[in-house]
């Protein structure tokens, strides 16, 4: 018998999952690897990046962060312009024409933030195919926006009432989902997370960041960045930025995680920098667990950020050092999040505002760099969260 | 030689089918649950199954989520679990199966879980590794582990030759698409899934998920080696939660109606 290692980082990534799902898993490599791989496939998902979705997006040089800030030069990659309002768009078109082309008749999510869940509901009411949403009750309490616009968007919104009640038990519940409906849905995952092989298919749609900025920048400037800069919480955003420059060794990657109240509280979700590896929703990967092995609730400010595991391909670039990994708090995140508002007009999603934090507060480190960071979503979506803080602010 | 293989071969003998109830350790707490592994032998029980909660259980539905809660609110964990099943060994020689997600394994250390569990646990079931990932950890390599796999009605032939090939013991049939859970019509479409794989190998077949009545027992029994039951079981020890005695008193009882359907002509 011969196995084969395919779906592995490094030693990350691999398939641990129920017998159930391991047909389903290859039936989806195999209509990934070719029918994905198809001209039309790709015109048609290039269309509606282009006509739909409003790719490319801009690569904004923030003049007036970057004068504040006194020391790199900072370009914005506006995935916060997109329909919907973030990048989870890239991947969801890319899934569910995957899923038509594949006569699936239902598609299934996770979210965490909503934002997924959003750009899923569009995807689907676009291409006509229904959709259930599996989301955490804390993030339909918080997030209840997006919840409204799923539901505008004819999705089914299921909240889950399991463990910490965020994104990693609405993974769990939609995992059931997918393995009592295997024959007819088709389970649309939102990051780099999972089994093979999601993490190499959601990074291959998210690339298109990556490949816009390489060109935008060698347009504006000439030359390559020194720094890339993305918030990590499962890492879609991240890799779709750093994985097209993997191979630029003198292109820095940074992710910033979510330090929540401070790593030596518990109540953050720095998977990478403070985790260890184990293994769940069938990748090995960095995890935040106890001695034991249970995995660890998780606490940030910012939903989409607030989860246990990571993409396993980051666990890899941990290992190998192709990345730094560090973190920022909730009350950075928050002070940035005004800053970006204040000096370019440009409100940032809470998850986003993580990356701008860790250069507000390291900007010393980059003088005359070139930065490239991306903005992956836009900050409407979280005014309550903002509200909420300001009084509690206004009360201390 | 190991224990599964000749019970198996024990019941052959006799003509009989297996019966293995599965409960969660420490639900609702690891000295009840001494005493329920004892009673469930008494009842008729020929291997026990023994859960070692996850935080995190994506092949289990409500019931056993729910169990698995609550033992993790006792703190118990997969070494409490080795030790129990070490007291457990003292007394009773019955077939002991560990069924683990694999994390709790993987934290403690492939290596170190095969030094603890050696000669106390007879098999061992993880529901999210699958063959091919199995065969890839280090530790693993040298079948020092009585691994168990599983097999679903959505599992190809190719997936039914890699299993028969690896599985020890028995193999592990999932009569339903779905997750675990007490369901009370009987899995007929599973009947050809187990053909197959009795074309392909002489290992004995035993059928879980969603089996918790007498009924779905008689019809069942005749196609495979032995039947698996959890949901069901856990209900009732969910349900005499406050009254112990009780619990373990209907636990058996409920085993031993189980028992008598596998037994009856």
């Amino acid at each position: 018998m011969v196995f084969n290692r395919k779906g592995y980082f490094g030693r990350y990534g691999g398939c641990f999952v129920p017998e159930i799902l391991m047909p389903a898993l290859k039936e989806l490599e195999e209509a990934y690897f070719s029918l994905g791989k198809e001209k039309d496939f790709q015109e048609e998902l290039d269309y509606y990046l282009k006509n739909y979705a409003g790719r490319p997006t801009p690569l904004y040089f923030a003049s007036h962060l970057s004068q504040k800030l006194k020391g790199p030069k900072i370009y914005l990659k506006r995935e916060d312009l997109l329909h919907t309002g973030a990048h989870k768009i890239n991947n969801t078109l890319g899934q569910v024409l995957l899923a038509k082309k594949m006569g699936k008749k239902r598609i299934i999510a996770e979210t965490g933030a909503g934002q997924h869940g959003v750009a899923t509901a569009t995807a689907c009411a676009l291409l006509g195919i229904k959709c259930a949403v599996y989301m955490g009750e804390e993030d339909v309490k918080r997030q209840s926006l997006n919840v409204l616009r799923m539901r505008t968007l004819k999705a089914e919104v299921i909240p889950v009432k399991n463990g910490s009640r965020t994104l990693k038990d609405a993974i769990n519940e939609a995992l059931r989902d997918w393995v009592t409906n295997i024959e007819t849905t088709f389970y649309v995952l939102g990051s780099v997370v999972g089994p093979h092989p999601y993490p190499t298919m959601v990074r291959d749609f998210q690339s298109v960041i990556g490949k816009e900025v390489k060109r935008q920048i060698m347009e504006k400037e000439k030359r390559l960045p020194d720094y890339l800069i993305a918030c990590v919480g499962g890492g879609s955003n991240s890799m779709g930025l750093f994985y097209p420059f993997y191979k630029e060794e003198k292109v820095n990657f940074i992710g910033v995680e979510a330090g929540g109240l401070g790593l030596n509280t518990k109540k953050h979700s720095a998977t990478l920098a403070s985790g260890e590896r184990g293994v769940l929703h069938g990748a090995l990967t960095y995890l935040l667990q106890d001695k034991d092995g249970q995995v660890r609730l998780t606490h940030s400010v910012a939903p989409g950020l607030d989860y246990s595991g990571v993409g396993p391909e980051l666990s890899f670039y941990k290992e190998t050092k192709r990345a730094k990994f560090t973190t920022v708090t909730d009350k950075e995140a928050i002070s940035a999040f005004f800053l970006l508002s204040e000096v370019e007009g440009i409100i940032p999603a809470l998850e986003s505002a993580h990356a701008v934090a860790y250069l507000k507060k390291n900007c010393s480190q980059f003088k005359n760099n070139l930065v490239v960071l991306n903005l992956s979503g836009r900050g409407d979506k979280d005014m309550c969260i903002i509200e909420r803080f300001l009084k509690e602010k206004n009360n201390e | 030689m190991n224990k599964i293989e000749d019970k198996f071969k024990e019941l052959k003998k006799k003509g009989r089918k297996g019966f293995i109830p599965f409960i969660t350790c420490g639900d609702p707490d690891l000295v009840t649950s001494k005493s329920l592994v004892f009673a469930l032998e008494e009842a008729g029980a020929d291997i026990i199954e023994l859960g070692i909660p996850f935080s995190d259980p994506i092949a289990d539905g409500p019931t056993i989520q729910a169990s698995s809660k609550r033992a993790l609110t006792n703190r118990v964990s997969l070494r409490k679990v080795i030790q129990f099943a070490k007291e457990i060994r003292k007394k009773s020689q019955i077939p002991l199966v560990l069924l683990s997600y694999f994390n709790p394994i993987y934290r403690l250390g492939i290596k170190n879980f095969i030094k603890e569990s050696k000669d106390i646990v007879d098999g061992v079931i993880i529901p999210d590794l699958p063959p091919e990932e199995a065969k890839l950890l280090e530790g693993l390599e040298e079948d020092k582990l009585p691994l168990i796999f599983l097999l679903a009605p959505t599992s190809t032939e190719e997936r039914i030759r890699l299993v028969s090939q690896f599985s020890q013991g028995f193999i592990y049939v999932v009569s339903i698409s779905g997750v675990t859970g007490a369901r009370e019509a009987v899995p007929y479409k599973i009947k050809n899934l187990i053909l197959q794989i009795r074309n392909l190998t002489d290992k004995p077949v035993c059928l879980g998920f969603g089996i918790s009545t007498p009924n779905q027992v008689k019809v069942v029994k005749d196609w495979v080696d032995g039947v698996i039951v959890g949901s069901a079981l856990v209900n009732i020890i969910d349900k005499y939660a406050k009254d112990k005695k009780l619990m373990i008193k209907e636990a058996g009882k409920f085993v031993k109606n189980l028992r008598e359907a596998l037994s009856s002509p």
